[in-house]
C-alpha cells in the first residue's frame, strides 16, 4: 500500500537499499554462514571463520552425515515425514469438523468448546502426566502416540482457522445439499470440505512446518533410536560433531531445506495463516 | 433451528474425535498433574505429600530464581518483537524498493529449525573465534563472551529469539497496517499533522489489534519456551539462564517427576495471571478506543 507520497524520487531508492543491507547483515550472514561451513573441509570449517571456502566439500559432506550412524538420518527423515504427514491429515479432518459445527450451529455448547480451544493455546502440556497417560495407553515411545499428541496440540490453531472461514461460506449451500436429502457428514464431507480448500492449504502448510520442526515433543514422548526425528538428529550430532563443523552444520543444512521448498511454493498461506486474526482482533 | 422437522443438520457427534484425542492426550493430563504435582511419584506409585514439592520449588534458590528469569525473557523477548515488529511491519508497506524480498528475508527464520539456528548463533557467538567477536575485535572492541558469561547468557538467547521470531511480529502487523483505510492519513496531511503526529495519533491506535496479538502470542511463547536454551546454553553457565521449561525438563530426566509436574503447575499458573488480565485489560482497552 503505498502511503503518503515520498517527497523525492530518491528516497524509496535510499531506504529500500539502506535496509537491505542491514537485512544482509542481520538475517543472510547467518543462512550464508550455515552454508560456507557446510561446504568446507574438517579442518576449515572448525576454524569458524566466515571466509570463502578453498576447496568444495559439500557433496563429501552430505554423504559423511547420511552415512552417519547406520544411515540414521534417512530413519529419521522417514519418522518425521510419517508424524508430519499423519498429524496434519487427521489435523485437518478433526479441526474442520469442529469448526464447521462451531461456526454453524447456536447453542450453549459452543461457548464451552470455545473456552476449550482458546486453552488449548495458552496452557503448557504438562509433560511427565501426558507420558503417564501415553504409558496407560501404551502409546509411549510409538510413532502413532506421537502423531495423536501433535494433533492434540495443533487441534486449537487449525480449529480457529476453520471457525473463520466457514463463516464465510453460504449457509444456503448446506441446506440446498439437505433439501436434496444428503445427510449431515455427506453435506460436511461432498459439499462443505471441498470449499474449504484455500484454508486447508494453510492449515497443512503451517502445521506441517511446526510439527516438521519440533523438538520439544519428541524428546519427551519419542526416545529412542529407533524412534529419532530430525530435530534430534541435530541435537544427537551436536555432541559427536563438536570437532567437526562441517558434518554438523551440512545437517542444519540438509534439515532447513524441507521448509525452504514449502516456503518458496506457499509463501503466500503460510503468511495468511499466520497473520488470520490479527486484524479482528 | 434452520430445519425444524429434521435433526440438525451440524450433529454434535462432529465434535467426537477431536474431543477424544484432545480430551485424553491434553486435558486428562493437564487436570492429572494438579494430583501428581501434590505427590512423590515414579510413574507407577504416587505417595501423596501435600504441598512438599512447591515448598520445594520455592525454596531451592535455583529453581525459584528460573521463574524471574523466566518473566524477562518473556518480557523483553515480547517487547522487542513487538517494537521492532512495528517499526519494521511501517517499513516494509511504505514504498521503497525490493519490498518483496525484504519481506521474505525477514519472514524466513520462523520457519527454520529452532534448534538448527540455535546450533548456528552458539557457533557464530563463540568467544574466541566466533564471527561476531571476531567483527567486534576488528572494530576495536572486546566482545564479550556471549553464552560463557552467566550475567550475559540469557540476554543473548533472548536476542536469538528476537532474530528468529521478529518476522512473524512484522507480517502480522503488516497486516494490521494495510487494513486502515487512507483516508485517515490524508484528511490528517491537509489538517497539517506531522509524519510523527500521524504515526502516533493515527496508526498506533488503529493497529491496536495487531499489537494485542503480537503481545499476547510472544508472551505466552516466551514464557513456555524451551527449545532455543536447550540447544544454546542448556540453562547454564551454571543455573544462570534457567528458566522454569527447563528446570521441568532437567528434573524430568533426573526421575523427580512430582518435582517436574510441580513445576508444570508453576509454569501453568504463570502463564494463567499474566495473560488473564493482560487480555481483560486489552479488551477494556479496545471499547475505549
Amino acid at each position: 500500500m503505498s502511503r503518503a507520497q515520498p517527497p523525492k524520487r530518491w528516497r524509496p531508492i535510499v531506504v529500500g537499499l539502506l535496509t537491505m543491507a542491514g537485512f544482509v547483515v542481520t538475517f543472510v550472514v547467518p543462512f550464508l554462514f550455515i552454508f560456507l561451513q557446510a561446504v568446507k573441509d574438517r579442518r576449515a570449517a572448525n576454524k569458524l571463520d566466515f571466509t570463502w571456502p578453498d576447496s568444495w566439500h559439500l557433496w563429501e559432506n552430505i554423504v559423511a552425515v547420511v552415512q552417519t550412524r547406520d544411515y540414521i538420518l534417512l530413519l529419521a527423515y522417514f519418522n518425521s515425514i510419517v508424524i508430519t504427514v499423519g498429524a496434519v491429515t487427521l489435523l485437518v479432518i478433526f479441526a474442520s469438523m469442529v469448526g464447521y459445527v462451531l461456526s454453524r450451529r447456536r447453542s450453549r455448547l459452543n461457548g464451552f468448546v470455545m473456552a476449550l480451544v482458546l486453552a488449548g493455546l495458552m496452557i503448557p502440556p504438562a509433560v511427565v502426566p501426558t507420558i503417564w497417560v501415553l504409558q496407560g495407553l501404551t502409546l509411549f515411545k510409538t510413532i502413532h502416540g506421537m502423531i495423536l499428541i501433535q494433533v492434540a496440540y495443533g487441534l486449537s490453531f487449525s480449529i480457529l482457522l476453520y471457525r473463520a472461514f466457514i463463516a464465510g461460506i453460504p449457509r444456503e449451500l448446506d441446506e440446498a445439499a439437505l433439501i436434496d436429502g444428503a445427510k449431515p457428514w455427506q453435506i460436511f464431507f461432498r459439499v462443505v470440505l471441498p470449499l474449504l480448500r484455500p484454508v486447508t492449504v494453510t492449515n497443512i502448510v503451517v502445521q506441517s512446518i511446526g510439527i516438521f520442526n519440533d523438538f520439544t515433543n519428541p524428546l519427551y514422548y519419542l526416545p529412542g533410536r529407533e524412534n529419532v526425528t530430525v530435530q534430534l538428529t541435530l541435537f544427537n550430532f551436536q555432541s559427536q560433531f563438536s570437532t567437526q563443523y562441517n558434518l554438523l552444520f551440512t545437517n542444519i543444512l540438509l534439515i532447513t531445506i524441507p521448509p525452504l521448498i514449502v516456503f518458496i511454493f506457499f509463501n503466500r498461506q503460510i503468511v495468511a495463516g499466520m497473520t488470520a486474526g490479527a486484524v479482528k482482533g | 433451528m434452520t430445519a425444524p422437522r429434521r435433526k440438525s443438520p451440524y450433529p454434535s457427534w462432529f465434535f467426537v474425535p477431536a474431543a477424544v484425542v484432545y480430551g485424553t492426550l491434553f486435558l486428562l493430563p493437564t487436570v492429572a498433574s494438579l494430583w501428581f504435582s501434590l505427590t512423590r511419584w515414579d510413574l507407577f506409585t504416587a505417595t501423596y505429600i501435600g504441598l512438599d514439592n512447591f515448598r520445594q520449588f520455592f525454596s531451592e534458590p535455583f529453581l525459584v530464581s528460573s521463574i524471574g528469569k523466566t518473566l524477562i525473557y518473556a518480557g523483553l523477548t515480547s517487547g522487542l518483537k513487538t517494537i521492532l515488529g512495528l517499526l519494521l511491519a511501517v517499513l516494509l508497506v511504505s514504498p521503497i524498493i525490493w519490498r518483496g524480498m525484504l519481506r521474505t528475508i525477514v519472514f524466513f527464520p520462523v520457519l527454520v529449525s529452532t534448534v538448527g539456528v540455535g546450533i548456528t548463533f552458539t557457533t557464530m557467538m563463540h568467544p574466541t573465534k566466533g564471527i561476531i567477536n571476531v567483527l567486534l575485535e576488528s572494530l576495536g572492541i572486546d566482545g564479550p563472551g556471549w553464552l560463557t558469561d552467566p550475567s550475559l547468557a540469557l540476554f543473548s538467547v533472548v536476542l536469538v529469539d528476537v532474530w528468529k521470531g521478529v518476522g512473524l511480529a512484522t507480517v502480522i502487523y503488516m497486516a494490521g497496517l494495510v487494513s486502515i483505510s487512507q483516508d485517515y492519513y490524508e484528511a490528517s496531511r491537509i489538517d497539517g499533522a506531522t509524519r510523527f503526529q500521524q504515526f502516533w495519533r493515527i496508526t498506533l491506535p488503529l493497529v491496536w489489534p495487531a499489537t494485542v496479538t503480537v503481545v499476547t502470542l510472544s508472551l505466552i511463547s516466551g514464557l513456555r519456551f524451551f527449545e532455543l536454551i536447550w540447544a544454546m546454553t542448556r540453562g547454564g553457565p551454571g543455573f544462570s539462564s534457567d528458566v522454569v521449561a527447563s528446570v521441568i525438563y532437567k528434573q524430568y530426566q533426573a526421575g523427580f517427576y512430582g518435582l517436574a509436574t510441580a513445576g508444570n503447575v508453576v509454569l501453568f499458573s504463570l502463564i494463567a495471571l499474566l495473560i488473564l488480565p493482560l487480555t481483560w485489560w486489552f479488551n477494556t482497552r479496545e471499547v475505549e478506543a
